[in-house]
């Protein structure tokens, strides 16, 4: 090549040289975005589960409202041993 | 995410301004008379390497750094520079070896110049695979700060792989080898091409090595908040 008397046409060389380089960093800022992207989409979904869950809240429907005192049925109430037994008379 | 800073965005514009200045400089540059239009791809040639080995040895000094104070922060820094200088590297590498096909009638020789380029990308693609293969954070950091101090010597080396051995690379800046094959020299319109090439690409990587900075700290968000939640 370098014993030619006129310039070569290597034009194409320089095309795909210069294609290849805005190619390849064209690809790297799309890397960038895109794994930024998915972070961000992490970060929301790490913060949603970290916050605290609230009270779950069960309604049974057409339950007749009773008070503990009123239903014989308290489950508050102590429950009742042996010894407590053997004290009563 | 937090918002980018006014300052970044800035850079990014531009980072693509010079860009499109130093494509537009290059390509009309005045025509290399034995090589032709494919020594136009030089200035980008040049441009890439510098940072990339800029980077390079960066990251090196990142590494001590980090070893030195144990902050994590030094590892994501080193983690950016190495990461843009890899891409940049890719980009010296292919270049030359397009520019090689019709200057040395050959896409690839295993000349000195060119193996060390290829061993410092590798090495540096090897970086990536070990850190990936650590899942303690501190772990991967004081590995990761070891290796890319012991590989920031190719950089150097590949540098000056051209000034001391016996290569067909040519020596363009700096130097004159008699065993060179397509080396030239500069008119101005061309040194003013070549010196503007740096200048945008050294803009381009500080603009680029910012962003990676940004999506490390946000990577580092990210994991913190897993194990967070994980416990």
């Amino acid at each position: 090549m370098f014993f030619q008397e006129a310039t070569p046409d290597t034009s194409g060389y320089m095309i795909a040289g210069y294609a290849i380089t805005f190619l390849v960093m064209a690809l790297y800022v799309a890397s960038m975005y895109l794994r930024s992207r998915n972070l961000n989409q992490d970060m929301t979904t790490l913060q949603e589960l970290e916050k605290p869950a609230p009270p779950v809240q069960t309604f049974v429907k057409n339950e007749p409202k009773k008070s503990a005192a009123s239903s014989g049925n308290n489950r508050s109430a102590k429950p009742v041993t042996k010894r407590a037994r053997k004290k009563t008379p | 995410m937090q918002p980018k800073p006014l300052a970044l965005r800035i850079l990014d514009i531009v980072a693509l301004i010079v860009l499109g200045i130093a494509t537009y400089m290059a390509l009309n540059a005045p025509t290399e008379r034995v090589m032709g239009e494919v020594q136009k791809v030089f200035y980008f040639h040049i441009g890439t390497a510098w940072t990339a080995l800029l980077g390079f040895i960066l990251a090196a000094v990142f590494s001590v750094v980090y070893l030195v104070t144990k902050d994590l922060k030094w590892d994501r820094l080193q983690v950016a520079a190495i990461e843009v200088s890899l891409v940049f590297f890719l980009i010296t590498i292919v270049l030359g070896s397009i520019w090689a096909r019709p200057a040395w009638n050959t896409w690839w020789t295993w000349d000195p110049r060119l193996t060390t380029a290829a061993v410092t990308e590798l090495i540096y693609v090897a970086y990536f695979m070990l850190r990936q293969g650590i899942d303690d954070p501190d772990r991967r950091a004081r590995f990761g700060a070891v290796y890319a101090l012991v590989g920031g010597l190719s950089a150097p080396i590949t540098f000056f792989a051209i000034r001391l051995f016996r290569t067909i690379h040519p020596v363009v800046i700096g130097g004159t080898n008699p065993e060179a094959d397509g080396g030239f020299s500069m008119t101005a319109d061309m040194r003013t091409a070549f010196f503007f090439g740096l200048f945008a690409f050294t803009i381009i990587f500080i603009d680029l090595f910012w962003n990676r900075i940004r999506l490390g700290d946000l990577q580092e968000k990210v994991e913190q908040l897993k194990l967070k939640v994980s416990m």
